[in-house]
């Protein structure tokens, strides 16, 4: 068992009639990239502005490293942010930025130069010392961001929603940067998103926050295949219920209605009938929605390994059969209606 | 063969009437549109002002017939030398300038805690009545006010009721008195600035300093002073240009500690001599333009 680097015991924050965060409970492990999701208003951002000290609980506490910091302010807390706007200091150039956590703990002069020059290369950022925030692309502002923090050495870094604000490719590039520097420096990550494919892509656990409470805390496997609740089930991924059990879409497969791909491995032991009522195509994949003959309407992703099944499959209206592994089945709180799930219909 | 007149098509347009054509030819002109926007208020601009400001220039360097007390037009320099002479005038200009950065910094003292209240501090939603409240003595007279303060200020007055117990005194009339009276009405011209160079500030860069290690004291000298400087610049610049300009609250409340303002309002009554009154008023001018320019390199004048 590592060491506990955050852990947060009932904790809550009122803003006048609203409650924030309503007794979160967390331990998060030394060296860990640990994710918080949840829909806006979840308090996920709310929980790291009360660990970075920003916000001071109602109620409940917080500890670094096993000390207690409810109590302190944001300036004796050893965690670092990376904010969702960067907070970068318009006034001072990329090295000062870097430099300023440095300077005010009077680090001296050369060793902090040293110190900043050697976190802006690890950004790769080397160059743009004398650059004026304004004059930056958002990712590289991201960079400054990341490496004002990590210049510090923090053992808890705080991200904010950090690639909220980069277009989609910029966003991909920065995950996989983010997730190297993190396994480099063996800091212990803290990243709140909105986004539950950065959150899965990116963490080694990830804790789901819904209404100022937390969901279900657990690997990106647990939460995906396993979703403890039916918002869990709901926000990550979508989940077709199917006579009273979950599936995910891309673990259904799609066939023609006489079976004529029905030996295939992927094609499962269990079965229904529908009608197509949607077709999306989406690049790598193709978006079935269907309507089956129990009334459910599922949604089905299948690969674009072969365009040709489009020919046979694609096209509204048309009477298919759907195949999947009542392996891949999951069952979420209010999801069955109480009895035992009738078994899918076999041919 | 003559077709009568024909209705047209389904889809044709009735013929476009003056006004359409004459909004279609502005459209198609945007210089044409600019420059009717805007010939009325340049005009009124050239004329009026600059041209107020160059008529007190050049008048400045004419002069008075002694004995009919008209103006002379010939040019001299007269004027400017008996202003750098007579030591009486350097003393009211030095004595105005010095009104004027006691009350530009009286108001920085009490304005900046006030705007960082309002901006940083107190609800949004109580915002717009703290704007108000610091509004609200704008709309009342100058006249009224300056007259309040010298009722407050009088002997047994207001000021030394309330001061009596501390064993204090009202400061009567005098220089003191038109310190406190113009930097009691200026005061809203250096809220407002710093207060939207406040608001204007994020939260986020205050978070971040804090965040960094710095303690509050460092997160202002460091952060939000260099941030909203250009700000308290632009509200100085009021409290400066006004106070060096005021003739009013001096009659009032100042006694007989004349200003700048006073030598030109006397010398256009009293003395009846327009050149000089023009070359006194050319001072302030002066002064004003060298703090602009000072200011212009703080970045000041894109806050105004």
């Amino acid at each position: 068992m590592p060491v506990t680097a955050v852990r947060i015991r009932d904790l809550r924050k009122t803003f006048g009639p609203v409650e924030a965060v309503a007794g979160v409970d967390l331990d998060i492990g030394d060296g860990e990239f640990f994710s918080m999701l949840g829909p806006s208003g979840s308090g996920k951002t709310t929980v790291l502005r009360l660990i970075a000290g920003f916000e001071r609980p109602t109620s409940g506490t917080i500890e670094l490293g096993g000390t207690d910091v409810t109590a302190l302010a944001p300036f004796d807390r050893d965690v670092n942010t990376v904010f969702q706007d960067y907070a970068l200091f318009p006034h001072m150039d990329v090295l000062r930025n870097v430099e300023y956590g440095l300077k005010v703990r009077r680090v001296p002069r050369a060793k902090r130069r040293e110190r900043a020059l050697e976190a802006l290369r690890g950004v790769r950022l080397d160059g743009m010392e004398s650059r004026r925030p304004a004059e930056l692309s958002g990712g590289q502002r991201q960079r400054v961001a990341l490496a004002r923090a990590l210049v510090n050495e923090p053992k808890v870094l705080l991200l904010d929603e950090p690639l909220g604000a980069l277009d989609l490719k910029l966003r991909e590039e920065m995950q996989v940067e983010l997730k190297s520097l993190q396994r480099r420096a063996g800091i212990t990550f803290v990243f709140v998103t909105h986004d539950q494919e950065e959150a899965l892509t990116l963490s080694d656990r990830v804790a789901v926050l819904n209404g100022g409470r937390v969901e279900q805390v657990g690997t990106p496997a647990e939460v995906y295949e396993h979703p403890a609740t039916e918002f869990v089930a709901g926000f990550v991924g979508t989940s077709n219920r199917i006579d009273g059990v979950c599936v995910r879409p891309e673990k259904i497969h799609v066939d023609t209605e006489t079976g004529a791909g029905a030996s295939a491995p992927d094609a499962g032991d269990r079965h229904a009938f529908g009608t197509v009522a949607e077709v999306v195509y989406a690049g790598a994949v193709t978006r079935f929605v269907i309507d089956l003959e129990s009334g459910d309407r599922v949604v089905a992703l299948q690969q674009n390994l072969r365009t040709s099944s489009m020919d046979v499959l694609g096209r509204r209206g048309a009477r298919v059969r759907i195949g999947w592994h009542e392996a891949h089945e999951f069952h979420v709180s209010g999801a069955g209606t109480g009895t035992d799930p009738a078994p899918a219909p076999t041919s | 063969m003559t077709a009568p007149a024909s209705t047209g098509g389904a889809d044709a347009r009735p013929a476009p009437g003056p006004r359409r054509r004459a909004a279609a030819l502005l459209h198609r002109r945007p210089r044409l549109r600019l420059s009717l926007l805007l010939s009325a208020p340049l005009a009124w601009l050239v004329v009026v002002y600059l041209g107020a400001l160059a008529a007190i220039f050049l008048t400045a360097f004419w002069t008075t017939d002694v004995f009919t007390g008209e103006v002379v037009r010939q040019f001299t320099l007269a004027n400017f030398r008996t202003l750098l002479d007579e030591p009486v005038y350097r003393t009211v200009a030095l004595r105005s300038l010095g009104v004027a950065v006691a009350v530009t910094l009286i108001d920085t003292a009490i304005g900046f805690p006030m705007a960082l209240y309002m901006a940083k501090v107190a609800r949004p939603r109580y915002r717009p009545y703290l704007l108000i409240a610091i509004l609200a003595p704008l709309w009342a007279a100058y006249l009224v006010k300056a007259y309040a303060w010298r009722v407050m200020l009088q002997q047994g007055g207001l000021l030394d009721q309330v001061l009596e117990p501390f064993g204090l005194s009202s400061p009567g009339y005098g220089l003191t008195a038109t310190v406190l009276v113009l930097a009691y009405l200026w005061l809203p011209y250096m809220i407002l600035p710093v207060y939207t160079g406040l608001e204007r500030l994020p939260d986020s860069l205050l978070d971040a300093s804090g965040d960094l290690g710095a303690r509050p004291l460092r997160t202002f000298r460091t952060v939000m002073l260099p941030l909203v400087f250009p700000s308290l610049v632009a509200g100085s610049i009021f409290t400066f240009s006004l106070s060096l300009g005021d003739y009013i609250t001096v009659k009032i409340v100042g006694g007989r500690r004349q200003l700048l303002g006073n030598v030109v309002y006397d010398n256009i009554g009293a003395a009846n001599n327009l050149p000089f009154a023009a070359a006194v008023a050319t001072i302030p001018v002066v002064v004003m333009l060298g703090y602009l320019a000072a200011a212009r390199r703080t970045g000041a004048l894109r806050e105004l």
